[in-house]
């Protein structure tokens, strides 16, 4: 096998509380350092929280494994200092095409809407992504991170768990005020809750394997149903940086896993698929089965969820790490001000009530391309296939076809948060919707929305007439279209519907509370209590 | 817009035998196909999903009480 990374080794260190013997309290403590357990940290960090993270290796994910990031995780990471870096190293893409058997049955562009600052998706190998937000962990003082810690137990009362964690130096005890389990689909701290993780598990199994080539194909997401090279079955290329090539075998059930990523097995199926003159190396190879399943709880006491220790999902359609940063937005500020003691526990209980709903949105949409690619049933399987035939003259198929539909950010319309309208808006900006970016200037300069709301709540507003208002310890800032930021394109106020005295109330994590078509105090106050479950 | 569930096509017997017509010569699996196409291009041509879903439930529904 070639391999076109060297996996870091990081340096464990006997932390002093272990050394000493003393018992100490954190304020949070994360179990697990990959994309969402690091994010998470970041996410802390940014609102003034301290967290220690606690990893049981000491390196980066290893293999292939996620590899499409979407605008939205681009955006939070972007505000946590990341995002440019990875949108500018990662690579780009906007066209996908599904052939059924040797023919192109249908093609799609992203067509990505202009004028956002983060691109519709990039592709970019795990182990970068996770390099990248490992340094960043390490440069904040606020983050703690240490390797070779591993959790065996957790107990807890009404204002702490204590968990015992396992180093090459012993077993020692620590507290914490919170723990957030970010250890992927198969969290052990899920296991120690003993939190119920059901849902459907399918009955099939994918090869994957990342190939090194120099090949002449475009940086496109291609999607094969029952190709000749690989009858009955789907196949899956997509390009990562270093001229890794991704691509995903289905196996089918009956397959056997061990035999089928054997190098004297995946070779001729690779070659078959490239076509015979291809030249390549298999840099990563293994079988994977998938389940779409969602924990029952996200808050357990003092142990919350996120990521896949969460919710797991099937991969056509990028919604693992994607939804799983989704879930540290909506964490940080919300543990913040309960922390604080500025808002009660019951803005907690939204984190569940909000993620759970977008958790569910996604394994139905990762179900239901589950159930096209792999048909349960003959007739089923007929039906796919006449749309598959359809889609190569007909249009209305097209959007039938369903290989994956790609992530896209859950509203919460029905969130408990939300102040509803009271007047008609146009344009996409309902409460609970995650704001969209658009190009504005500040001090003449060229900037974007996203960029200018700042760490609390923003009251953005179309003009003069707004002031900033309070509930509790916690203000929300006025940001002034006209004065502190400039619609020179006018994009900002066509995606808003920012007819003059428009304001808008904007939560922490950058979704929509409510908006109104003028500025009255009293009620951007009572929306903003709403948003703290002050009421 | 309810389905409409009274006759509703005018020379039900040309129609009928256009439609067997267009079964004539193909094996049972194409048959079967060609029916499976029938009714993804209609479904698309009423589009409206409640005048959909009442069609879809009326097949099955009839299906089983038939069973």
């Amino acid at each position: 096998m070639l391999h076109t990374y060297t996996y870091p080794e990081y340096a464990y260190k006997q932390s002093e509380e272990q050394r000493s013997g003393t018992l100490k309290r954190h304020p949070i403590v994360i179990i697990g350092a990959g994309p969402i357990g690091l994010t998470m940290a970041m996410e802390f960090a940014s609102r003034g929280l301290s967290s220690v993270i606690l990893d049981d290796n000491n390196t980066v994910s290893i293999g292939s494994r996620a590899v499409c990031y979407a605008k939205r995780p681009l955006e939070v990471w972007d505000r946590l200092g990341v995002g440019e870096e990875f949108a500018e190293k990662s690579i780009q893409w906007k066209v996908g095409k599904v052939f059924f058997h040797d023919e192109l049955a249908y093609s799609f562009d992203l067509l990505p809407e202009a004028d956002h600052k983060m691109p519709a998706m990039i592709n970019y190998q795990q182990y970068y992504l996770e390099e990248r937000l490992v340094k960043a962990c390490e440069a904040s003082p606020l983050v703690d991170l240490r390797w070779k810690h591993k959790v065996l137990a957790i107990t807890q009362n009404d204002d702490a768990a204590t968990l015992t964690v396992e180093t090459p130096d012993g077993i020692f005890k620590m507290d914490a005020q919170w723990v957030v389990a970010c250890d992927g689909a198969n969290s052990d701290t899920r296991r120690m809750i003993g939190a119920d993780f059901t849902g459907q598990f399918f009955q099939d199994r994918f090869l994957i394997a990342d190939v090194v080539m120099k090949a002449e194909f475009p940086t496109e997401r291609w999607f094969w149903f029952d190709p000749p090279f690989h009858r009955d079955q789907s196949v899956l290329l997509h390009k990562q940086c270093d001229n890794v090539w991704r691509i995903d075998f289905q196996l089918g059930w009956d397959a056997d896993p061990t035999e089928a990523k054997k190098p004297e097995n995946v070779i001729p199926r690779i070659q078959a698929m490239l076509g015979p003159d291809a030249q390549f190396e298999l840099e990563w190879v293994s079988v994977y089965q998938f389940a779409c399943r969602r924990i029952d709880q996200f808050r357990h006491g003092r142990v919350i969820f996120a990521g896949d220790a969460a919710h797991q999902v099937s991969p056509f359609g990028a919604r693992g790490a994607n939804t799983g940063v989704e879930d540290c937005a909506n964490l940080g500020w919300k543990l913040k001000a309960v922390m604080d003691g500025s808002a009660p526990m019951a803005l907690l209980d939204t984190y569940h009530e909000e993620r759970a709903f977008a958790a569910d949105d996604n394994l139905a949409h990762s179900t239901r391309a589950t159930d096209f690619i792999t048909p349960k049933s003959r007739p089923s399987l007929r039906l796919r296939n006449a749309v598959l035939e359809l889609a190569r003259t007909e249009a209305f198929a097209r959007p039938l076809v369903n290989s994956g539909r790609l992530s896209t950010p859950t509203p919460y319309v029905e969130s408990s948060l939300n102040t509803r309208d009271a007047e008609a808006f146009a344009g996409k900006m309902v409460p609970g919707t995650n704001c969209a970016d658009a190009p504005i200037q500040r001090d003449g300069k060229d900037a974007w929305l996203l960029n200018q709301l700042g760490d609390g709540f923003t009251i953005l507003s179309f003009g003069p007439g707004a002031q900033a208002v309070k509930a509790n310890d916690i203000s929300a800032k006025v940001l002034e279209v006209g004065k502190d930021i400039v619609d020179a394109k006018g994009i900002l106020g066509e995606r808003y519907d920012g007819k003059p005295g428009t304001v808008y109330l904007i939560r922490p994590d950058q979704h929509v509370v409510g908006r109104w078509r003028q500025f009255d105090a009293a009620k951007v106050q009572a929306a903003l209590c709403r948003a703290l479950k002050l009421q | 817009m309810a389905l409409n569930r009274q006759p509703n096509i005018a020379d039900q017997d040309l129609f009928y035998a256009e439609l067997i017509n267009g079964q004539r010569d193909l094996t049972e699996e194409q048959a079967d196909m060609m029916i499976a196409k029938l009714a993804l291009i209609l479904a698309n041509h009423v589009g409206d999903r409640a005048v959909l879903s009442e069609a879809i439930s009326l097949a099955r529904e009839n299906t089983l009480a038939a069973a």
